[in-house]
């Protein structure tokens, strides 16, 4: 298969890009966007041309490393990562158009590559439940019935990637938030910090400089890990509620 | 490398810390949202009054007259309202703006309607189709004949509105307005009144989809409630 | 040189209790003055980073990822053992003990792997304590599932993704401590070199790989937690950016190479497609519970559609050769077994490079949507893939790269033999012997780093009051400039031959001669060609940019520079080891039914590798390996 590339090419941080133009020969069907980029990589170097730098790690749609926005879309066409789009998903002859993933909280460090750090730091601010190695009781003594486990793994399987505010037209990353939100507030051992897990992690989430949600669902679209919008609108509730509660001086 | 983040803020109080986040600034847009979707049911219903003939009407709108100070507070918690409701949306366009500076070039809406991404234009155009509204009806000031229009009822001399409405909407021009207005303010409830659910968090994964359709029927139900009435007069049903 | 793995004395199953009865202790104010330096951020490394840090050591956390929690220990996805017994069973930690030992070819070593089975149940009370969603049954408690290897069911699991759930509860754990301010945390940054001073390990060089700039990091003790290498083979299930540098630097340094041979071929990934392909996916080993594997009795029928081949010239030949365990038989041997029939060319798929695993019977029994639930992510990946729909069609599936067992060598406090530097999980060499079984990596990770290390530190530690480095060191200067000097070597060969076109043909090398199985024939061939294309690596590459900024060629240079060094080291102790064992499969030692034939009597010990010089062999350091408990048998799974 032949495809014309449209990639974004940036120096460096500071610099501004543009658009480039490649061509992409003998693609093989069979091949992943990646491997793909990495054919017209080895055709670029022969050509001493400096390859198009982009991230991507485990190639099997777990690790989240990989980002690029095709035609418009992050991950492009489909659900799941950049690293599981096959080629065959595109017409043969197509325009594609590479580019990185777009939010101001996710600063671009060159070409394809951003900087995801500030999903790190939300983490940081109430993502886990406060625990030490060797305090914990036997595993079996909270039963934790099936419907509410698999809720939480449904909203635990984020990648973190950061498609959803790379998608949101806001850059709003209430998906990603509300994912881990949801995660450790359904199970019993995260209980006890609900309230302040979610006041410090939205706020931190509003100080990275992350935009607000319209409920335009563009985030939900592009999941590759299957998380609902729904999981917002929990959130809300959550936070406004432990709000109200720290408001009244309610201990949380 | 990553650094440390902030500490729990001290200082504000933390009403304020809500109002001023992300999420308070939405939950008070829609709750605003929420008033003035009931102060639009309520007007609709009112508006009813005018198949129960002339004397209906100019009775209910005597009533509402006659509430004096009382009309005062609901105009101006009205006003304060939609102050609000169109203060917080700037608040967020703005944020927004700053969140997603640099917009992609090759560009896919990704699952967003088109009433989504227009709410703030469908809004601002609301917005105007309301000042003309109270220009027109209210403040009678694109047409003051409206002022001398008298009729008599339970024996007193009232003001006519149901001649003023009838008048009003046999303009065609003045209809289509009013129709035109009335479309744009059902594109900006069609996806509101859905999203201020998700927003308050009243929504699943089950109940979403079922919210999103009632309430979008909702919308359409009122637009055809409204637009009932000048199409009445139009087409004469009404005189 | 001798190596002592300073076991503590005693009986088998009291040693890891009177080990922590005596071991020294460090006083929280004095742990404070102490830094630590973790490299890698997966299940060990961030496992134990977050406990150090809890326990008030001063931690400094380095990985090459943008982000901790995109490690590769995210990518497991089958499951975790624990000897819990929740399914009354009859599972207990001496048995975990015994089939990991088993499981492993009696080539581990007894003492850690009986510590790794009494661990086992901690490691799950405390990821459910951390909010990890393992999977459960209706009455709230947890569910397990058996694996490869075993007769009981003991492996806890999160859908297909308990590698994921298991690294974000380290993650999570390790968030919370940088939050507090007693982890440090630097990402994009790559061990190029470990420090060592006076004959201690005290700091490492690191690459900021998104500024370029090349620094050194002082600490009181350095742990490696860098997982294995895989990625010597090019193709394997390893993510790209996985690499030999920070533990083959650490061999350059001074510390022993253990069993580098020993690698694991996983039975059951997505055959290979074309010479493109940048890696291989594995397809969960759990499928083998429902799933069963075949070939055509007759190599005409291998075209065939498979649904066109009858039931009677079909060869379940996992079932045929092993009725007790049969498509759950351990991994090398499911792994050999398949190569065996593809090499009879009886395989299925493109270049006859696969076999089927098929669930029609499964389906037929159980219903589709138990098998949707079951497995229902990894049917979707492979239609993905594959564009193939697993519910109509069996799958096809083939053995890949998947786990390496060989590591640095450690005694039993994980420490090396140079002082200080402390080596975890995967990248050390200590607990699966020749053969790993599934399910017991993320096992062995987590217990290597919430609870062995921060155990056995204090041993260390105790030792080093006022004995603090700092980064002026002459040795810090010396081992900064010698990674500029590589790097900037790279850059300026200015050749023609991309990084990935040699990393291919030392994969090709490595996987013909010293794959799933090996000869002396092939290996000194191996060992011939390897160093000449060292030879024109460094005389013909072609590598674009600088070295300042993301340049991710010059990274991928920097680590294939060492696999091409380091899998010289792979043959040569292949070549050394002469018996068959485990994932060690030498043509010449099978017995006449084709299996591994072990022998016990030369070659039960760990063989730990010196650097000797760049252009002089390595020499042998035997551990032999003393069973106190376990009798040596012929691994059986008939």
């Amino acid at each position: 298969m032949k495809f014309y590339l449209e990639v974004w090419r940036q120096k460096g941080p500071e610099s501004g890009g543009k658009l480039e133009h490649y061509e992409a020969n003998n693609i093989p069907a069979e091949a992943s966007f990646l491997e793909m980029l990495d054919i017209v990589n080895e055709d670029l170097t022969a050509k001493g041309i400096e390859p198009i730098q982009f991230d991507s790690d485990c190639r099997e749609g777990i690790c989240g490393n990989c980002s690029l926005t095709i035609n418009g879309v992050p991950h492009g066409p489909g659900r799941g990562t950049t690293c599981q789009l096959y080629m065959r998903k595109f017409r043969d002859g197509q325009i594609i158009t590479i580019e990185p993933f777009r939010a101001d909280s996710f600063p671009v460090e060159r070409d394809l590559v951003v900087n995801r750090e500030a999903y790190d730091r939300i983490m940081q601010a109430g993502g886990f439940i406060s625990e030490r190695a060797g305090s914990a009781p036997d595993a079996n003594s909270v039963p934790i019935p099936k419907v509410v486990a698999d809720v939480a793994m449904d909203a635990a399987a984020c990648i973190g990637c950061g498609a959803c505010a790379a998608a949101c037209p806001n850059g709003s990353a209430m998906l990603f938030v509300s994912a881990k939100v949801t995660h450790l507030g359904l199970l019993p051992q995260g209980k006890p910090e609900n309230d302040r897990r979610v006041l410090s992690m939205v706020r931190q989430m509003d100080k990275e400089g992350f935009g607000n949600c319209s409920n335009y669902y563009a985030c939900e679209a592009v999941c590759p890990a299957g998380i609902p919008a729904s999981f917002i609108a929990g959130m809300n509730r959550a936070y406004s509620f432990a709000s109200i509660k720290e408001s009244v001086g309610i201990p949380l | 490398m990553i650094s440390a983040p902030s500490k729990t803020r001290r200082g504000p109080h933390p009403i304020l810390l809500w109002l001023l986040s992300s999420i308070g600034k939405k939950t008070i847009v829609a709750l605003t949202g929420i008033c003035l979707v009931l102060f639009v049911t309520g007007h609709l219903l009112g508006n009813f009054t005018i198949y129960l003939g002339p004397d209906w009407l100019n009775a209910y709108a005597l009533h509402l007259q006659s509430l004096g100070p009382i009309l005062w507070v609901i105009r101006l918690g009205l006003l304060a309202v939609v102050g609000a409701h169109i203060l917080f949306t700037m608040l967020l366009w703005k944020e927004n703006q700053a969140a997603r500076p640099k917009k992609y070039i090759a560009s896919d809406p990704i699952q967003t309607t088109v009433f989504a991404r227009t709410m703030r234009l469908s809004g601002l155009c609301v917005l105007a189709f309301i000042v003309f509204h109270l220009a027109h009806f209210t403040l009678q000031i694109v047409d003051p004949s409206f002022k001398h229009l008298e009729t008599t009822l339970d024996g007193h001399q009232v003001h006519d509105v149901y001649r003023m409405v009838v008048l009003g909407f046999s303009n065609l021009p003045v209809s289509l307005i009013y129709i035109g207005g009335l479309f744009l303010l059902t594109l900006h409830l069609s996806h509101g009144i859905g999203s201020l659910f998700q927003t308050l968090g009243f929504t699943n994964r089950t109940t979403r989809p079922l919210i999103e359709l009632a309430t979008k029927a909702y919308a359409w139900l009122l637009f055809l409630g409204y637009i009932s009435i000048p199409v009445s007069v139009l087409t004469g049903l009404v005189k | 040189m001798t190596l002592d793995a300073n076991i503590p004395a005693g009986p088998l199953d009291k040693k890891w209790t009177s080990f922590k009865n005596t071991a020294k202790l460090v006083n929280p104010a004095n742990k404070r003055k102490f830094d630590i330096i973790i490299v890698g951020s997966g299940l060990a490394g961030a496992a134990s980073a977050a406990t150090l840090a809890e326990q008030g050591y001063k931690v400094k956390c380095f990985c090459y990822q943008d982000s901790p929690r995109r490690a590769h220990s995210i990518a497991a996805q089958g499951g975790i053992n624990a000897a819990k017994n929740y399914q009354n069973d009859g599972d207990s930690v001496y048995r975990l003990f015994y089939d990991t030992i088993k499981g492993g070819d009696f080539r581990a070593r007894e003492a850690n792997v009986h510590r790794l089975a009494e661990i086992s149940n901690q490691i799950i009370d405390q990821c459910v304590a951390q909010g990890v969603p393992f999977a459960r049954e209706y009455g709230g408690l947890l569910d397990n599932r058996s694996f490869g290897g075993a007769q009981v069911s003991r492996t806890f699991y999160a859908r297909g993704q308990t590698g994921q759930q298991l690294l974000l509860g380290t993650y999570s754990a390790l968030s919370h401590q940088i939050a507090l301010g007693n982890v440090e945390m630097f990402s994009k940054a790559e061990m190029m070199d470990l420090v060592v001073v006076d004959g201690h390990a005290k700091g490492i060089v690191v690459r900021d790989m998104t500024t370029g700039e090349i620094t050194s990091h002082a600490g009181d003790a350095v742990l490696l937690c860098t997982g294995g290498y895989g990625n010597v083979f090019y193709l394997s299930t390893n993510a790209r950016g996985c690499n030999v540098t920070a533990t083959y630097r650490a061999y350059k340094r001074g510390a022993l190479f253990a069993n580098p041979c020993y690698t694991q071929i996983h039975p059951t990934c997505i055959p290979v497609s074309g010479e493109y392909q940048s890696k291989l996916t594995l397809m969960s080993e759990s499928l083998r519970n429902d799933g069963r594997v075949w070939v055509p009795k007759r190599k005409e029928d291998c075209a065939k559609e498979p649904k066109d081949i009858p039931e009677d010239a079909r060869d379940y030949y996992l079932e045929r050769k092993y009725p007790s365990y049969g498509n759950l038989a351990p991994r090398d041997i499911s792994s050999r077994s398949a190569k065996e029939v593809c090499d009879d060319g009886r395989g299925v798929g493109p270049g006859g490079l696969g076999v089927y695993l098929d669930f029609a019977d499964a389906i037929k029994r159980l219903g589709k949507h138990v098998i949707e639930e079951r497995y229902g992510n990894l049917f979707e990946m492979y239609h993905n893939i594959t564009g193939e729909d697993a519910y109509e069609r069996p799958m096809r599936i083939y053995p890949a790269v998947h786990y390496t067992m060989g590591g640095l060598w450690v005694d039993y406090n994980l420490m090396s033999n140079i002082p200080g530097l402390h080596v975890l999980g995967e990248a050390n060499f200590s607990d699966h012997g020749a053969n790993r079984l599934g399910a017991s990596a993320l096992m062995q990770g987590l217990a290597d780093g919430y609870f062995v290390l921060p155990n056995t530190l204090g041993t260390y530690m105790a030792s080093q009051f006022g004995k603090k480095v700092d980064a002026s060191a002459p040795a810090f200067k010396e081992a900064v400039d010698s990674v500029k000097a590589r790097v900037q070597k790279l850059i300026s060969i200015k050749g023609t031959r991309s990084v990935d076109s040699f990393h291919r043909e030392l994969g090709k090398i490595m996987w013909d001669k010293c794959g799933m199985a090996r000869d002396k024939k092939g290996l000194e061939e191996a060992l011939r060609k390897i160093p000449k294309l060292r030879e024109e690596f460094w005389t013909n590459l072609k590598l674009l940019g600088s070295a300042d900024g993301i340049n991710m060629e010059l990274e991928r240079a920097g680590r294939v520079a060492d696999f091409l060094e380091f899998g010289e080291l792979m043959c040569l102790d292949a070549l050394n080891r002469n018996e068959s064992c485990g994932g060690h499969f030498r043509t010449e030692y099978q017995t006449p039914e084709g299996e591994a034939l072990r022998d016990d009597e030369n070659f039960d010990y760990v063989a730990a590798w010196k650097y000797e010089g760049d252009n002089t062999a390595p020499t042998l350091v035997k551990e032999p390996l003393v069973y106190e408990e376990v009798k040596l048998a012929t691994r059986s799974y008939k």
